[in-house]
């Protein structure tokens, strides 16, 4: 393992990190007085802090100490959780997490934030002397257990004896570590009696210097609590047989601490500091009984219970997981894909054979196709994350606009256990970040506003991923005033994107914010006027094969929903034969597919047709032109027209010759082995093994009107009305 | 040994000749994927003359070009007979449409000979050397320069 890939896994782990970091500052806010969410997050900072030594990261060290050491004053209830602390925790959160950033990137940070939050940190140390700090350490003696014998309790008398026994495996030395380095680090905690046991120790000739055949019984005199023993051996954690049994001593006896010996099969568990809280006794539940009843009968988070309504302490053992090179499971959908088309071409030419006693046969070839399908969608289950981190990212961003505005906003989810794509969700982020942005810089109202309309000064933005028949639905919504609708209007006119006697209905003019070019904030704000407008949003949902809708009630708020498909390898198509080429066109582009009456259809001009639909005409738009496959073959036949509503014209009636069928299609890169095509998104190969082109509507439109005949020039009030 | 293969490897090359336009072409075999029979291809919209269309390649999507047209010989008429080279070009699998292939050419590094200077300039970039065999030319073909010229888009 090269210094580099262990590097990589570093800032792998504290991704995770970071994540649980910002989960449980998320759970603090409800239940600033559990402890065991404090040791989560206090766990967080301190593995970062861990790893980022070893790394000689000093400025991530530094601040992430800053950040522990007050962390770790809430953790022994010498602090208490206010809502200004929790300020502190969340911008030291997201500054570590810059911090991590730039570190993994070797980027500069600006200094400025970080003195600033360090200061803001320390002066909740201040006031501390030295002595306190002392007692301070004294009182984490009974680790982490209940408070009411903290008082009782002697520091002096409470030295105890532990008896560690540790035997490290070969992946121990293996991850580099040093059993010698963890022995200094105990003798500093007290007196320290260390005997190594040889017994394993092979034959000289049967010697394999990689193999790990030593133990260790150690016996420490200290007066730290067990934690701390644990913090010593938390990095060669499951890198090791660890037992650790503490002496009971009369003095412990006296303070009748409940259960005091950890029994050395709960000291070999993985997390310490839950193996120390589980000793909490069992007449004070505080945390068990709830945790209890959360795992017992936990909520479906899809089924839309609020993620931050109850304390929700979801177990926090992680599940086993596997990191895989994303390349491999990107071949393995690949061949998938593959398997799926053999067995679309394997029934037609069985088909074709027109055998006599065909009925077993098609029963074994159905289940061939289950079966395939089936694999199908467990390997695309492999490249689907919940969109929790993607959601929790975004609470950051609704921080920092409040913020920037003044204004008060809070952030709840729902069903961010909801799987989605990992392409998805990374192409999702910057719309999404822009809309949370915008909810909180224009749909919340100022707490005085808020105030007046009488409603809670702080504002709620809302986020909520769910699946629906086979999609993903992500709404964002606030509950702010709602879309302005007079000033939408009156800056469209001004900009010139509306003719200024234009009759638009309300989500007409909801509508509007879509267009390229509008900016909403009457006044240019520190986060908007940056020349990046919702189109931008529209257009990054619409490269995803996805769609945005907008509803508004005045005085209520805003919601913006985005349907997504769930995957990016996989798309529902009509197959189409445009100019004697089959094709595919994605469905979810197309609203409405007509036979037109020839009568319907109008020229204008000389080579630009309009189609009447129910008494609005829209613009054709003939594929096989725009693909320069040649005008229309058949003058007499008017094919197929399929409605497709864009962003840039509105409605538009594109022409095929005819439609075929209704399939799922296996998405394939043009671009990998040649080029981008302009009018075509991609390939797929259809049931007989040929490859069909899958069709961008969008592109096609444009693409027709860059090819100089432009029917939409004259149509822009009329397109409008089916914005 | 490895350096014997290695000395071996600089100085001798391994060609796989085959016939486009009634001339006579080589590329180095190591590019060289496989050879297929030609299938019908699925046509692209908005792209030069000699690329043919889109193959299926198990799965993948792979660019067909016509060398013949490429280098201005006149498009390869359709025929069963033709075959598809199917080549390795910068991470991408290309397939070039000739009408025959005809064998394996073994020679040393001194007898490929530059391209003299000829008139047409995108022909030159597409030629990367010449190798005299018997009486007759083989021209090395600069895969890179084909497929680059052919993703020039035309309207």
């Amino acid at each position: 393992m090269s210094v580099n890939s262990i590097r990589d896994t570093f800032f792998e782990e504290c991704e995770e990190l970071l994540e649980a970091l910002v989960e449980g500052l998320a759970q603090m806010e409800v239940a600033s007085d559990d402890m065991e969410v404090v040791n989560a997050v206090f766990r967080s900072v301190h593995s970062i802090k861990g790893g980022a030594g070893a790394f000689a990261l000093d400025r991530l060290v530094a601040f992430a100490h800053s950040f522990e050491t007050v962390m770790d004053k809430v953790r022994d209830r010498a602090l208490a959780v206010d809502e200004k602390l929790m300020g502190v925790f969340h911008r030291a959160g997201d500054h570590l997490a810059d911090l991590v950033a730039s570190a993994r990137d070797e980027t500069n940070l600006d200094d400025e934030t970080e003195s600033g939050l360090i200061t803001e940190l320390e002066s909740y140390l201040d006031g501390d002397t030295a002595v306190e700090d002392f007692c301070f350490d004294a009182v984490t003696l009974d680790f982490g257990g209940p408070q009411i014998d903290l008082g009782v309790e002697d520091p002096v008398a409470s030295t105890r004896v532990f008896h560690i026994r540790f035997a490290p495996t070969r992946a121990l030395y293996e991850n580099g570590h040093e059993p010698l380095l963890i022995f200094d680090a105990l003798a500093e905690l007290g007196s320290l009696s260390v005997e190594a046991d040889l017994s394993r120790l092979p034959e000289f000739d049967a010697f394999d210097p990689a193999d790990a055949v030593l133990s260790w019984q150690l016996t420490l005199t200290t007066s730290e609590p067990e934690t701390t023993l644990h913090e010593v051996f938390e990095f060669v954690e499951g890198l090791c047989t660890l037992e650790i049994t503490m002496e009971q001593s009369a003095a412990l006896q006296a303070v009748e601490l409940p259960e005091p010996t950890v029994s050395p099969d709960e000291a070999t568990l993985a997390e310490p500091d839950e193996t120390a809280l589980s000793q909490i006794p069992t007449d004070l539940p505080v945390s068990a009984t709830p945790s209890e009843t959360q795992t017992g009968n936990r909520p479906d988070d899809s089924t839309g219970m609020p993620s931050l309504a109850p304390a929700s302490k979801e177990s926090r053992g992680p599940k086993p997981t596997l990191r895989v090179d994303l390349d491999r499971v990107d071949r393995l959908i690949n061949t998938v894909g593959e398997l799926i088309i053999n067995q679309a071409m394997i029934s037609q030419r069985i088909e074709e054979l027109d055998l006599p006693t065909v009925a077993h046969l098609t029963n074994e070839l159905e289940a061939y196709k289950l079966l395939a399908r089936d694999i199908q969608e467990g390997v695309m289950a492999i490249r689907a994350q919940p969109v929790k981190p993607l959601f929790q990212r975004m609470s950051r961003i609704v921080r920092e606009a409040s913020d920037a505005t003044g204004k008060k906003a809070k952030m709840v989810t729902v069903g961010d256990s909801t799987e989605v794509d990992k392409t998805v969700i990374e192409r999702l982020a910057d719309p999404l970040t822009h809309m949370v942005r915008n909810a909180v810089d224009h749909g919340l109202e100022l707490p005085t506003e808020r105030n007046e309309a009488g409603k809670d000064q702080t504002g709620t933005i809302r986020l909520s991923a769910a699946h629906r028949s086979g999609s993903v639905f992500i709404e964002i919504s606030d509950d702010g005033a709602g879309l302005n609708r007079e000033r939408i209007l009156a800056k469209a006119m001004e900009k010139g994107l509306v003719p200024p006697d234009v009759d638009l209905s309300d989500p007409e003019i909801d509508n509007l914010l879509f267009l390229p070019g509008f900016s909403t904030a009457g006044q240019v704000s520190a986060l908007s006027g940056r020349g990046v407008g919702m189109d931008v949003v529209k257009n990054a949902v619409h490269a995803l094969g996805g769609r945005v809708s907008i509803t508004s009630t005045p005085g209520k708020g805003t919601t913006f929903a985005i349907v997504l498909p769930l995957t990016l390898a996989v798309m529902d198509g009509f197959v189409i034969s445009v100019a004697d080429q089959t094709m595919v066109i994605p469905i979810s582009s197309i609203l409405e597919t007509i036979r037109p009456n020839p009568r319907d259809i109008h020229m204008v001009g000389t080579d630009s047709e309009v189609v009447s639909v129910r008494g609005s005409y829209v613009p054709i738009v003939d594929v096989a032109d725009s693909l320069g496959l040649g005008r229309r073959d058949d003058k007499n036949s008017n094919g197929i027209l399929l409605l497709i509503s864009t962003e840039m014209q509105g409605l538009t009636a594109l022409r095929v010759t005819a439609i075929h069928d209704q399939r799922q299609v296996v998405i394939k890169s043009l671009e990998s082995n040649y080029a981008a095509i302009p009018g075509v998104s991609a390939a797929t190969i259809l049931g007989d093994g040929k490859i069909a082109l899958i069709l961008d509507p969008e592109e096609l439109i444009k693409l027709a009107q860059a090819s100089g005949h432009d029917p939409f020039a004259q149509h822009s009030r009329m397109e409008l009305r089916h914005g | 040994m490895a350096e014997t293969a290695e000395a071996l490897a600089d100085t001798q090359f391994e060609f796989i000749t085959f016939s486009a336009g009634g001339q006579s072409y080589c590329l180095e075999i190591t590019q060289i994927r496989e050879i297929r029979r030609w299938t019908p291809v699925t046509a692209l919209p908005h792209t030069p003359q000699d690329v043919l269309g889109v193959m299926n390649l198990r799965g993948a999507v792979i660019p067909i070009f016509d060398l013949s047209a490429r280098f201005g010989l006149g498009a390869t008429p359709a025929n069963e007979r033709n075959v598809v080279i199917v080549a390795a070009v910068d991470g991408a699998t290309i397939g070039l449409l000739v009408e025959t292939v005809s064998e394996i050419l073994s020679v040393d590094k001194s007898a490929i000979q530059e391209t003299p200077d000829i008139k047409s300039e995108a022909t030159r970039n597409s030629i990367l050397g010449m190798i005299s065999v018997d009486d007759s030319m083989v021209r090395v073909v600069n895969l890179g320069a084909v497929v680059d010229s052919g993703k020039g888009l035309s309207e």
